[in-house]
């Protein structure tokens, strides 16, 4: 793949979605696409660790809350502008993921056991967010309303859409910086066969490490963005188990350990959701809790079972059928 | 500081809880012993035993330990084909996508009940709800008290099952070597289907033992399972007595540390040890070395 390719893939897809909010005036429209922008973030960072590293986390949740919290508690409670938080809360959630990484993959912990221990992480993380002051406790916390770009606030939707599609695109570009990189190799040879690269001399505790860290700092960015959009949260919401699965179904879905992977998922994880509570709202007269995610579960489990690289594979095994057709 | 009495009511309160999540963590050690893989559906199949109590008394008023022997047998069924029609050929026998797997049906099954369900907290009233047995002029609460006589039972007859049977014999062999079992003509998928059920069937009688005094929504199943993986990284993964002790251990320091943090603090405690016990020693502590 030519340089030119590689990044300008990422920055024309980028250019695409930005032409978006130009064609709707539709609130609830622009709501879901920026949501379904923080959950592409969010799963971008998932997919550095568990598409390209391998290790399959159930605990992002861990990172995503942490970011959230560190947003509105700097500027509610020590009072910093939301721009000076920003990277600070990223840089907390990167090291949340590289304590927990360290701690963990230096106990050699892999697979179910490196997903339990991430999952109980987060557990931990939102029982004492639930009960803590700072955080305010099960009754949440607040960020006031000041519709100010100085603020990180906007009046007009489309603006936040345009700032949560930038950070989407920074974490891509990385994305597919470290993909063309050594350290990429590094991590791809540690998915593949952990000893196997410890015996090629990769270090492979620290590249993990790395990894997570990396991993943990974008889905910390998500957390921020989601803070700042919503202007709420609470430990259910921030530590809740719903990001830590979102996170990692749509590069699954998408395709794990592309780039496009997570955002493609991302797109139809959470419009097929929507299309279904519609569905299922008109069919009834009102709304079932919980039928999009019956739904997400089931296409996990098909993905895993006929699509085991997702839409993306999908996408070029079909492509690679034309080309065969026209010789 | 807490007098005696109140610090021996909440030990043998602990022991008595312990012994149902001992119960449960038996279905998910048994489970990881033979197949080699986390059931992260197992919290959600809990869940859905739990109900199914629920609607049987609901609707035609069954009283939970009647339910106990046929929701045992439906379970084992229902695990035995969830195992070999969905979990068995949509991983084509990979690690991570058996995590992935389990994850999905616990996503399903966990929403399928939210859906019919809806997110209110049931509960069943059976008349000896309270109903208390004097034993060494301690009184022990009835229901707690049959279940702890009830876990014993089952756990004896598991181990009778596994020790004596001809399946419980495939079942030890294909756990400690696959593909030799298979050399020796042993159906793997179909013990592997097995053990599943047997995992499932656990869970539909922890869900009986549990009605009685407890309450039911489609989100239960998480904390239970949750203190579940404790145990069973505690005990040893695959380890059944180490399942069973380490089921009676955690009950205790739930209900201890319960006692001196507080309720909401309470569970800290079991996610502390178990990332200590993750980080300190993988193979806990009666599991043999990875």
């Amino acid at each position: 793949m030519s340089r030119a390719w590689a990044y300008g893939s990422v920055l024309a897809a980028g250019m695409g979605l930005a032409l978006l909010p130009l064609t709707t005036d539709s609130n609830v429209l622009l709501n879901f696409l920026v949501f379904m922008l923080i959950v592409a973030v969010a799963a971008t960072g998932w997919n550095l660790l568990g598409g390209y590293g391998g290790q399959f986390s159930f605990g992002h949740a861990a990172f995503f809350g942490t970011g959230a919290y560190a947003m509105a508690i700097l500027q509610e409670r020590a009072g910093l502008n939301a721009w000076v938080a920003l990277p600070a809360a990223i840089a907390l959630g990167a090291a949340v993921g590289s304590a927990i990484g360290a701690l963990a993959f230096r106990a050699r912990l892999r697979g179910s056991y490196f997903a339990l221990v991430t999952l109980a992480f987060a557990e931990v993380f939102r029982i004492v967010a639930n009960v803590l002051p700072i955080t305010g406790g099960a009754a949440g916390i607040l960020i006031r309303l000041r519709l100010d770009p100085w603020q990180f606030q906007f009046a007009d939707r489309r603006v936040f859409y345009w700032v949560a599609l930038g950070v989407l695109v920074c974490c891509l570009l990385l994305v597919r910086a470290i993909e063309r990189s050594r350290f990429g190799a590094w991590l791809v040879a540690v998915r593949e066969n952990e000893d196997a690269a410890r015996a090629l001399g990769v270090d492979v505790l620290a590249v993990k490490v790395a990894a997570i860290t990396l991993s943990a700092a974008m889905t910390a960015a998500a957390g921020c963005l989601y803070a700042q959009k919503f202007l709420y949260l609470d430990a259910a919401i921030a530590y809740g188990p719903w990001i830590s699965v979102e996170a990692l179904l749509a590069p699954v879905i998408g395709g794990a350990g592309t780039v496009f992977g997570p955002v493609l998922g991302a797109l139809a994880l959470l419009g097929l959701g929507e299309l279904t509570k519609a569905w299922i709202g008109d069919l009834t007269g009102g709304s079932v809790p919980g039928v999009d995610l019956v739904l997400f579960g089931a296409l996990l489990i098909l993905c895993v079972a006929f699509a085991p690289r997702g839409i993306i594979g999908l996408l070029s095994r079909v492509r690679l059928g034309v080309r065969w057709a026209r010789f | 500081m807490h007098s005696p009495e109140i610090l021996l009511t909440a030990v043998l309160n602990g022991l008595m809880t312990g012994a149902i999540y001992a119960l449960i963590a038996l279905g998910l050690t048994l489970v990881y012993g033979v197949l080699h893989i986390i059931n992260f559906a197992h919290g959600a199949i809990l869940t859905a035993a739990m109900f199914a109590v629920y609607a049987l008394h609901a609707a035609w008023g069954v009283d939970p330990y009647l339910a106990l022997m046929p929701l045992t047998a439906g379970f084992f069924a229902l695990g035995y084909g969830v195992q070999r029609y969905v979990i068995g050929p949509a991983s084509h026998g990979d690690d991570g996508n058996i995590l992935l797997v389990t994850l999905g049906l616990a996503i399903i099954i966990e929403n399928a009940l939210l859906a019919w369900f809806r997110s209110d907290t049931r509960s069943i009233d059976v008349p000896y709800a309270f109903a208390s047995v004097e034993v060494g002029g301690l009184f022990l609460s009835l229901p707690r008290t049959i279940a702890v006589a009830v876990v014993v039972g089952v756990a004896l007859l598991l181990w009778l099952f596994l020790a004596r049977s001809r399946i419980g014999a495939a079942i030890r062999a294909v756990a400690k070597e696959k593909v030799g079992a298979q050399l020796c003509g042993i159906d793997v998928a179909r013990v592997y289907a097995v053990t599943f059920g047997l995992g499932a069937a656990c869970l539909a009688v922890a869900a009986s033992l549990l009605m009685p005094t407890y309450l039911v929504n489609p989100r239960v199943g998480n904390a239970f399972v949750l203190v579940a993986f404790t145990i069973v990284v505690l005990g040893g993964m695959g380890s059944i007595p180490g399942a069973l002790l380490g089921g009676l251990f955690i009950g205790v320091v739930e209900s201890l540390s319960g006692l001196f943090l507080g309720e909401s603090l309470g569970q800290i405690g079991i996610f502390l040890i178990f990332i200590l016990v993750l980080l300190v020693r993988p193979t806990g502590l009666f599991g043999a070395k990875a």
